[in-house]
């Protein structure tokens, strides 16, 4: 997927060639990254993603940038070293290894984690590459697929059938790009809660409705992403994405799944699903359905106006702005859960046939 | 009326006095008289003020109501001048006149009756008994106030023992010794034995004399309290042996009553003359913001120029040496000014002024007031400048009254308030707080409602103060320290109005600042308001106000300025070991990327700690 013309240990040993030549030409040695934010992407919607528009943070060595420097520098030595082992290392274990470095350890692990997130960016590489693995859960499957993976130690292939997980599911795997599917699936929906994934699962909706199901748990991890979109790319599979109906539903979880998310722009290109549509819950769900709401939080209300303001993604799409004003007008959100207000398998029975019928209709 | 009866009686006994020229103490007599009378009038506007005045006659024109501010001169001449009729000369004749004579002698002549009253008995919370735990301290402070005062007068530098022994858990003897002038025997049984006998009331000049009630009261509160009289042992020359007396008051009668008469007893003090002072009292003792110990403490700050050896009831002795040896200035005693003068104090002037005519009056009795000022003045009251000053009629003293505010006169002189210094305030903080940082400032003088004072002021902080408290506030009046009703006082007041925060020191909204700090305001003056007659608060006059904003202002730039400077220091300090903390781990991280040798390493490692020094010398 990366460039991958010049093996990652090389390119680490470049970059720190670079730090220390200056170093000796009595220079401030500084590494320049690229900045990790919305406000440094642009959508752009022929290839459906966000993409770094290039802006980059130069983090040169002064005194109160030394320790950062510092700590960069050992984790790229640290990455350096699995790279040469082919080892891996997860972010957490990579925070352990820092309790060695004396004063220049990490406090916390959310410190070293941006770290290896700049050295990702840096090189603009995924950090599997670097010999970081996430800790994250990457996301439970089930439904109409077969899943054809490798045994690690006899090299066999592996055919992992997910109709036949019963009342659990296949969990998808830190790293998914050796993995081949088989599958006569309509479609892919992919969930927020592990709840309403757990209500389908149980009643085989994914039988009566001839799909693969997915559950995000929240904002899905970049393998998850990854693993919907081979799935979709290969197969040809429409993806349809149902979540709450609230600001974070809408402009986190579905938008991440869908263009990717600002502050791993490096690699969105590979890690988000642009032909996922949005079935639901939209804010005219709110109304149709005649669903219980909670007021909107303060701080839905700030994500909802930002995003309006600042998300390239939302500004791109005059759907999106029309349905984040409703919801600002409405003042409320609604869950998923909340159909059960018409019975607990309403959703099978009514909500997502009816829905199911008009995919013409799904939010962009 | 047990009041009016008692000042007739004083008023008699006065006379009395007037025959021993004998040398006595001056500041326990002085100091009582002032505080008492200042007392009676707040009594007597309490019961019925006119009926007073009425019956006292028209010598007493008209003790202003609000006795707080009155200036002592107009009711203090009350009482001496109805009793001393004609013979008798005003107070600055006779003591220009006794100039050669001895001190103890000098001291004696300002000596003399004002009124007397069972008052006490019914009043002590006026007095600063109103509870055992402040009883202990106004006793306390009565004596070492006295003491100073009089050592100050003498132009000796004072040395002080203060030893309090706990006898039970509410009973106390308290020991107070000084090497002063010393009493004359004959003196003493007045000095000690009766309310309202003293000389600082007559005349408008800065000592501590405003504080309590004289060390009378004190032994009234003994005899009170424990039924055991007052001891006082006495020396006045250093070649002849002490006396010593036991003194009880008749507190009806107001005569003192010797228990005890001893003329040639050891003195056991180590001082070539003084005055020892011991008592037994109820009382009950706390370590705190109000103890005595915090007193001693304060007066040790806010008068460096004095010795004091003190002895806790818990028996822990502790000495606080001199800082100067030099005395402060002896304050000289000034006329009122035009400006600041009750119309009752004026009503008496014109009765015992020598001045001929009125003219003449104002220029003779009052600070500032020229032969042109003095004609402006009559001639905005319409008077004759020629008229007999006795003569005057009451609604003609009201119109000079009047009269005299209207014309714009020079401020009061000065040189009769005398401040700590700036010097000896700073070195006071720096012996008395244990602190990184001491400033202070001393205002010049200003003057409100006539009477002129200075304000200064002293910040100490960090060291040993505790940091996440409020500050202490140190507040002194002539050198007194003020530990009660410190929410009533203009210095509080001043000290939460201005804003901390400008000199990086946090503050709550209307409060104290908070940090590791000690605020020390004091105000010089002839005479210092109090907001009330326990003397305890300074009142709210926006001059006073203004002044002590000025002082602390001054030491708040000077804290900021000290405290950034350390703010800097550190974050230097921070970054200087920031540099050679994290250095070492470029190094490392190099070296093991690049596979450098130790030496490279090495390199690595100075030449990027010499560029980062370079840069921030530059910067």
């Amino acid at each position: 997927m990366a460039k991958k013309s010049v093996p990652m240990a090389e390119r680490i040993t470049g970059e720190a060639r670079d730090i220390h030549r200056s170093i000796l030409a009595g220079k401030k040695p500084s590494m320049r990254f690229p900045l990790r934010s919305l406000q440094n992407v642009r959508y752009r919607p022929e290839v459906g993603y966000f993409e770094l528009k290039g802006r980059r943070k130069e983090r040169t060595l002064t005194v109160g940038t030394v320790k950062t420097f510092a700590q960069t520098l050992r984790m790229l030595s640290l990455s350096k070293d699995l790279v040469d082992g082919d080892d891996i290392a997860t972010k957490r274990e990579a925070y352990y290894v820092s309790k060695n470095w004396g004063p220049a350890r990490f406090d916390d692990q959310p410190e070293s984690d941006t770290v290896i997130d700049d050295i990702e960016a840096l090189f603009s590489v995924n950090r599997e590459q670097l010999g970081f693995i996430p800790e994250e859960k990457g996301g439970e499957v089930a439904g109409r697929l077969v899943v054809i993976d490798q045994d690690r130690d006899t090299g066999k292939t592996l055919r992992i059938d997910c109709t036949k997980f019963g009342s659990g599911a296949y969990s998808i795997p830190i790293s998914v790009e050796h993995l081949k599917f088989e599958t006569k699936a309509r479609f892919i929906l992919a969930i927020e809660t592990a709840g309403m994934f757990q209500r389908l699962v149980k009643h085989n909706y994914w039988k009566r409705a001839d799909c693969i199901l997915v559950s995000m748990g929240g904002v899905p991890t970049r393998a998850c992403r990854r693993f919907v979109r081979r799935l979709s790319d290969e197969k040809k599979l429409p993806v349809y994405v149902f979540v709450d109906c609230d600001p974070y539903g809408i402009g986190n979880i579905y938008r991440t799944l869908k263009v990717g998310s600002g502050n791993a722009a490096h690699i969105n290109e590979y890690f988000c699903v642009p032909q996922a549509t949005y079935l639901g819950i939209t804010p005219d769900d709110i109304v149709d359905y005649k669903l219980p709401t909670h007021p909107l939080k303060d701080v839905d209300i700030k994500r909802a106006r930002d995003a309006l303001k600042n998300d390239p993604f939302v500004l791109h799409h005059k759907a999106w702005q029309a349905a984040f004003d409703k919801l600002l007008d409405m003042g409320v959100r609604a869950e998923q859960q909340a159909l059960a207000k018409w019975g607990l398998n309403y959703v099978i029975d009514t909500y997502l046939p009816e829905k199911l019928k008009h995919p013409e209709r799904f939010l962009p | 009326m047990a009041q009016r009866s008692q000042n007739r009686r004083g008023a008699k006994a006065a006379q009395k006095p007037s025959a021993p020229r004998a040398p006595s103490r001056p500041a326990s007599g002085r100091r009582k008289g002032k505080k008492a009378a200042a007392q009676l009038g707040l009594f007597d506007t309490a019961v019925s003020p006119e009926k007073v005045l009425r019956r006292t006659g028209p010598a007493r024109s008209a003790p202003a109501p609000d006795a707080t501010a009155t200036p002592q001169p107009a009711e203090s001449e009350t009482a001496p001048t109805v009793a001393e009729p004609a013979g008798e000369k005003p107070l600055s004749a006779r003591r220009s006149r006794t100039k050669e004579r001895s001190m103890a002698e000098l001291l004696a002549a300002g000596q003399r009756e004002i009124s007397v009253s069972e008052f006490f008995t019914k009043n002590r919370h006026l007095l600063g008994f109103d509870n055992p735990q402040k009883a202990l301290l106004t006793a306390v402070k009565e004596a070492v106030d006295n003491s100073l005062d009089a050592c100050e007068e003498a132009r000796i530098l004072p040395e002080i023992e203060v030893v309090i022994q706990e006898l039970s858990e509410n009973r106390f003897r308290v020991r107070i010794t000084d090497n002063g002038p010393g009493i004359v025997h004959s003196q003493i049984p007045r000095v000690f034995g009766k309310l309202l006998y003293g000389s600082k009331f007559h005349r408008l000049r800065q000592s501590r004399g405003q504080q309590g009630i004289g060390i009378s009261a004190a032994g009234m509160y003994a005899q009170l309290t424990t039924g055991k009289p007052v001891c006082i042992t006495s020396r006045t020359r250093a070649d002849r042996p002490a006396h010593r007396l036991e003194i009880r008051i008749d507190t009806r009668k107001n005569e003192p009553e010797r228990v005890r008469d001893e003329k040639d007893v050891p003195w056991e003090a180590p001082f070539p003359t003084g005055t020892r002072v011991e008592m037994e009292i109820e009382a009950l003792y706390r370590a705190g913001r109000r103890s005595v110990d915090q007193y001693v403490e304060q007066t040790a700050i806010a008068n460096p120029h004095a010795t004091i050896h003190y002895q806790s009831p818990k028996g822990e002795r502790v000495t606080f040496e001199r800082l100067t040896q030099e005395l402060p200035p002896e304050p000289l005693t000034i006329k009122p000014h035009p400006h600041g003068v009750e119309l009752g104090a004026l009503g008496m002037m014109l009765k015992d002024t020598r001045a001929r005519d009125l003219r003449g009056m104002l220029v003779r009795e009052f600070s500032r007031v020229s032969d042109r000022v003095a004609q402006a003045m009559l001639q905005i009251a319409g008077l004759r400048p020629e008229a007999k000053p006795r003569s005057t009629k009451p609604e003609e003293i009201e119109r000079l009254h009047r009269a005299l505010s209207q014309v714009k006169v020079m401020s009061p002189p000065s040189a009769c308030v005398v401040p700590i210094g700036e010097e000896l305030i700073l070195k006071g903080l720096q012996k008395g707080v244990q602190a990184d940082f001491v400033t202070s400032a001393t205002r010049p003088p200003a003057v409100y409602r006539g009477n002129p004072f200075i304000v200064e002021a002293g910040l100490a902080w960090g060291g040993s103060l505790p940091g996440e408290e409020l500050a202490s506030l140190y507040r002194f009046a002539n050198r007194v320290p003020l530990q009660y009703q410190q929410s009533d006082c203009a210095i509080t007041k001043a000290v939460m109005d201005t804003d901390w925060r400008n000199y990086r020191v946090q503050q709550a909204r209307g409060a104290l600042p908070t940090g590791p700090l000690v605020i020390m305001v004091h105000i010089a003056s002839v005479w210092v308001p109090f907001t009330s007659e326990s003397k305890e608060a300074v009142a709210r006059y926006p001059e006073i106000l203004r002044e002590i904003r000025l002082a602390l202002q001054t030491c708040g730039r000077r804290l900021a300025v000290h405290l950034s400077q350390r703010r800097r220091e550190a974050e230097e300090g921070r970054k200087r070991s920031y540099i050679e903390t994290y250095i070492p781990h470029i190094g490392i991280a190099l070296k093991e990327m690049l596979r450098l040798d130790d030496k490279q390493e090495r390199k690595v490692v100075e030449t990027l700690t010499d560029t980062l020094r370079r840069s921030r010398a530059t910067v």
